[in-house]
């Protein structure tokens, strides 16, 4: 095969995930040879180079398929990539002011978070199942290391070890299923496979490859029933880390989920739709009731993330435009509640110790009263309340579910998000109703902001981004169909 | 014009500079407190002085929707558009009069974080306000649903001893109701290709699809009303709620229901309500019965007044649905004069509430010796939550009645008789509270009415009379807009594919 490569700027299309590669082995090299305190003024860098690199994808937005067909860059990959980046700066401010505490003032943590943020960028562009892989377990092993940085503490090493075994065997299934899919069409290359897809028979096999696929990248998303590493890895990492968790990765791993399923298995859709359908049941259930049960604060926090996914996927359930839009949208909403969620847990700090607990909320209206509201709001939109952002997340995956007649999906979907209400209503109840235990040391500067511009824009979300956004998004999304 | 395109954005929105004034205030002392209060009070009557005027300018003859605003707003969607007709402007109005007096009504007894309470009333008038002035569907549940935020807040905050159940057992009620009705208004958009009620109003739905859409509908708004047996969460709110959080409630809050299936249910799935209707009535009355014999043996007087509530709203949800000119007219008018008598009682609670914290109905006794014109207002206010002729509460009853009359005999008759079961519960409740022998040592120094105090009764009082005498302001208004409504009802039913027959 030859390859495509004429000339320099024919690569044009891969530019920022060439540029992150420079920039990472730099500051790799920066923090080997220079002394130790450096740290701080790397990760800075490190945010600068994220954010010039989502201007670079902003302003001079170039698509395109290369590297015979294994990466493309269309506005689908552009409008996740910048939420990625995004997700990952801030979860890199985030981490600022606890570094000492958390073990993350060494210089590899930026790196890491780099290789990470390449490997989820590839996942984004992935139009092959080989660069697929290549992406998913560049990003996965750098968050291996990343969840087990603070070596010190056994809970870490525990999350590592957990994520590193339990993420091990997804590309296991994901790498069966890619062979009895390369097996059955002779092709690994999403287009190709949905073309050879079209002209035969749906055979058995095929679709045996695809659940494995499916199987393989719920994993990454922490779908039910492939959720169980994900409360422990998010509970024992430390909280910075577990703020990046949240937010980039998950976005990364949906957004390659959509292209897989809508560009290469595109003319097997109610196939597929079924498998989706009963995962995005599954996890809003699950994570409704589960939630409930839960003390820690990290928990309670990824049994949500677990139900939001299902939410999303009720929009990819109908495999409309609408629907996938409808991610979209809901992926930036989601990242916006996270990390805001994490700039206000990550802010309260009481003798040396970080909150952990719901309880060591109680009485936080009086004593921290903006942090307080602001958690409030973010409780509320992951609720799903009006006239907050979650609500409009919600409102335009059921809007495709309802297009597509999914009815008992949309009813056990909306049921789901009212008794999963009461466990963030305790949260509130917590802040609002109880007496005040804790005092609290002062808020970093740069958590409050973030704090503030999150729930500025998700009350504000009817006024503000709302009608932009969901153009955006719908322009982003028509790339695919 | 340009005041008078706006004025419902203006309205609607002002509560919230209000709000965003007393987040600025700086300080946390008294004065700081004086000066919120202050704030709250001005936005809330000068928000109450434009819905005077908006009423003023109010055409009742035309029987389509005023003052509209409509422009396409998230992904050609969901819209911003305003608007009021005859069915709605009333309770605008109804909502900017109950808030300076829910205001007024915490001004003494709401002493610790008076910065949110106020922020969380003020952000709740405009979130009321908006259910009754958007035409837009889906933002009509952004208000209606928002409204929960503030009121979970002021229940569990600012409430009693239970509060933290009380604003649990709110919130999921009202919740798990609404959201079958948000994928009740997604299946309207797909069917109708729009949110604007405007167009919904003129679009046939199928009668299969009718029965699903008014039965999500209805989950909503009988939570809301609510209906007998969705109310279980009312009492406990009510109790736990403090005095304003109870006008409100009861005052606004409920008839949102009603205004739902006026706006919604009715003319929008004539087919279902008609197929529907001698089931609604079974409820209504049963609720007319079962709650006014419950509140007969209510120790607590909040509960005993809250549990006359569902009984009234029987009376509302049974107009309604008789979807003749009567009976509407009727309910509308019963939640108008319901909106203010409710509201005063509440706050007739709250004021001795405030001198003995206590609502058990034994602790009291012989009021009248020592607050003569507490007892004469609450004597208003009781006869007029019973539907004595001359008050505002009769006419609202009796225009019900006529009309399940003409529908059917037995449902009238069996109503007719909850008219006295109120009469029982409300002039004995009256007999406990304010007569008898003044013997318990605690009442001996209690305060008649300050002018605070009077100052929020007074015109209430003078309105449940007004309106007993002469409802033809409101009457009037609604007037055109309920035959349109109910002329469009008769046409439109059995235009669908295959019409349903009532059984």
């Amino acid at each position: 095969m030859n390859s495509d490569i004429i000339s320099f700027s024919s690569l044009a299309p891969i530019f920022p995930e060439l540029i992150l590669t420079i920039g990472a082995f730099a500051i790799l090299m920066a923090g080997v040879f220079m002394k130790k305190q450096v740290s701080a003024s790397l990760v800075g860098v490190t945010i600068g180079l994220l954010v010039a690199v989502a201007a670079l994808i902003l302003v001079f937005p170039s698509d395109g398929v290369i590297l015979n067909g294994g990466f493309i860059q269309d506005s689908f990959a552009r409008y996740m990539k910048v939420l990625v980046l995004a997700g990952s700066a801030f979860a890199l401010v985030l981490s600022l002011s606890s570094a000492n505490e958390n073990a993350l003032d060494k210089f590899e943590y930026p790196v890491l978070i780099l290789f990470a943020t390449i490997g989820m960028m590839i996942m984004i562009s992935a139009n092959d199942l080989m660069s697929l892989y290549i992406g998913l377990e560049m990003q996965a092993l750098s968050l291996y290391i990343i969840a087990a940085m603070k070596r010190e503490s056994s809970k870490a090493s525990e999350a590592g070890l957990k994520y590193f075994v339990l993420g091990a065997l997804s590309p296991g299934m994901l790498l069966y299923g890619a062979s009895l899919v390369y097996g059955f069409t002779g092709q690994t290359q999403l287009d190709e496979i949905a073309k050879i897809i079209a002209l035969g028979d749906r055979s058995i096999g095929l679709v045996f490859g695809l659940v494995f696929l499916l199987a393989g990248l719920s994993f990454k998303i922490s779908a039910v029933p492939f959720h169980m590493w994900t409360p422990d890895v998010y509970e024992g990492a430390p909280t910075p880390v577990t703020a990046f968790f949240a937010s980039a990765p998950k976005i990364a791993a949906l957004a390659l989920l959509i292209r897989v399923v809508t560009q290469g298995f595109e003319p097997i859709s109610s196939d597929w739709q079924q498998v989706i359908i009963f995962l995005s049941i599954a996890s809003m259930v699950l994570a409704a009731f589960a939630g409930i049960g839960q003390k820690n604060l990290k928990r309670l926090i990824a049994y949500s993330s677990i139900g939001h996914i299902g939410f999303a996927l009720v929009g990819l359930s109908a495999g409309s435009l609408v629907g996938v839009q409808g991610v979209a949208i809901y992926m930036a909403i989601y990242l916006t509640m996270t990390l805001g969620l994490f700039a206000a847990i990550l802010s309260l700090k009481y003798d040396n110790i970080y909150v952990e607990d719901v309880s060591d909320l109680a009485g936080l209206a009086q004593t921290r009263p903006f942090v307080a509201a602001m958690i409030a709001v973010f409780m509320f939109s992951l609720i799903g309340l009006p006239p907050l952002a979650g609500f409009f997340a919600k409102w335009h995956v059921f809007l495709a579910a309802i297009e597509a007649q999914l009815f008992v999906l949309a009813v056990i979907g909306v049921l789901a998000s009212a008794i999963g209400a009461f466990y963030y209503l305790r949260v509130i109840k917590t802040m609002y109703f109880d007496e005040p235990v804790h005092q609290f040391a002062p808020i970093p500067g740069e958590l409050r902001f973030i704090m503030g511009i999150a729930g500025f824009l998700i009350i504000t979300y009817y006024l503000t981004v709302g009608a932009p956004l969901a153009n955006i998004a719908r322009s982003a999304v028509s790339s695919l169909f | 014009m340009i005041f008078a395109n706006n004025i419902l954005t203006i309205i609607t929105f002002l509560p919230l500079l209000g709000a965003l004034f007393v987040m600025i205030v700086p300080g946390n002392d008294k004065l700081a407190y004086a000066n919120i209060k202050r704030i709250a009070l001005v936005t809330t009557l000068v928000t109450f002085a434009l819905t005077l005027v908006m009423w003023s300018m109010f055409d009742p003859q035309n029987t389509s929707f005023q003052f509209v605003q409509n422009h396409e707003w998230i992904g050609n969607v969901i819209g911003y558009r305003m608007g009021v007709d005859g069915i709605s402007v009333l309770f605008v109005v109804l909502t900017g009069l109950l808030m300076p007096m829910a205001i007024l009504a915490g001004w003494d007894s709401v002493t610790k974080r008076v910065r949110e309470y106020m922020i969380a009333f003020l952000v709740l008038e405009t979130l009321m306000l908006g259910v009754f002035t958007t035409l837009d569907l889906a933002m009509f549940y952004v208000f209606f649903e928002g409204g929960l935020i503030p009121m979970f807040l002021i229940i569990g905050i600012w409430g009693g001893k239970n509060r933290v159940q009380a604003s649990y057992k709110f919130f999921f009620y009202t919740f798990v109701g609404s959201v079958l009705m948000l994928l009740a208004i997604m299946a309207m958009y797909w069917y109708a290709g729009t949110l604007d009620i405007t167009k919904l109003l003129k679009v046939q739905f199928p009668p299969e699809m009718q029965i699903w859409l008014w039965i999500a509908f209805f989950a909503s708004f009988a939570v809301k009303m609510p209906m007998w047996p969705f109310h279980r969460w009312l009492p406990e709110a009510h109790v736990q709620a403090p005095t304003a959080g109870s006008v409100i409630l009861a005052a606004i809050l409920l008839k949102m229901g009603g205004y739902g299936f006026l706006r919604f249910s009715l003319p929008m799935f004539p087919d279902a309500s008609l197929y529907f209707a001698d089931f609604v009535f079974f409820l209504s009355v049963a609720a007319i019965i079962i709650t006014s014999l419950i509140a007969l043996v209510q120790t607590d007087i909040k509960k005993l007044i809250a549990y006359s509530s569902v009984a009234h709203m029987g009376f509302v949800t049974m107009g309604i649905f008789t979807a003749n000119v009567y009976g509407i007219e009727g309910a509308i008018f019963q939640m108008i004069s319901h909106g203010f008598i409710s509201g005063a009682l509440f706050i007739s609670v709250g004021v001795i509430y405030d001198r003995m914290h206590t609502r058990e109905i034994l602790a009291y006794g012989g009021l009248v010796e020592k607050m003569p014109k507490y007892a004469f207002a609450f004597m208003i206010f009781t006869m007029a939550n019973v539907g004595l002729p001359g008050t505002s509460g009769f006419v609202g009853e009796f225009l019900v009645l006529i009309a399940i009359f003409q529908v059917n005999v037995w449902f009238a008759a069996v109503a007719t008789l909850g008219v006295i079961l109120s009469a029982a519960y409300a002039l004995w409740l009256y007999r406990r509270v304010i007569f008898g022998a003044l013997t318990k040592e605690s009442l001996k120094s209690i305060l008649d009415m300050n002018p605070r105090e009077m100052a929020v009764i007074v015109p209430l009082l003078i309105l449940t009379i007004l309106f007993g005498f002469y409802p033809a302001p409101i009457l009037d208004t609604i007037a055109p807009s309920v035959e349109a409504l109910v002329n469009q009802i008769s046409q439109s039913v059995g235009m669908g594919a295959e019409p349903i027959l009532p059984h």
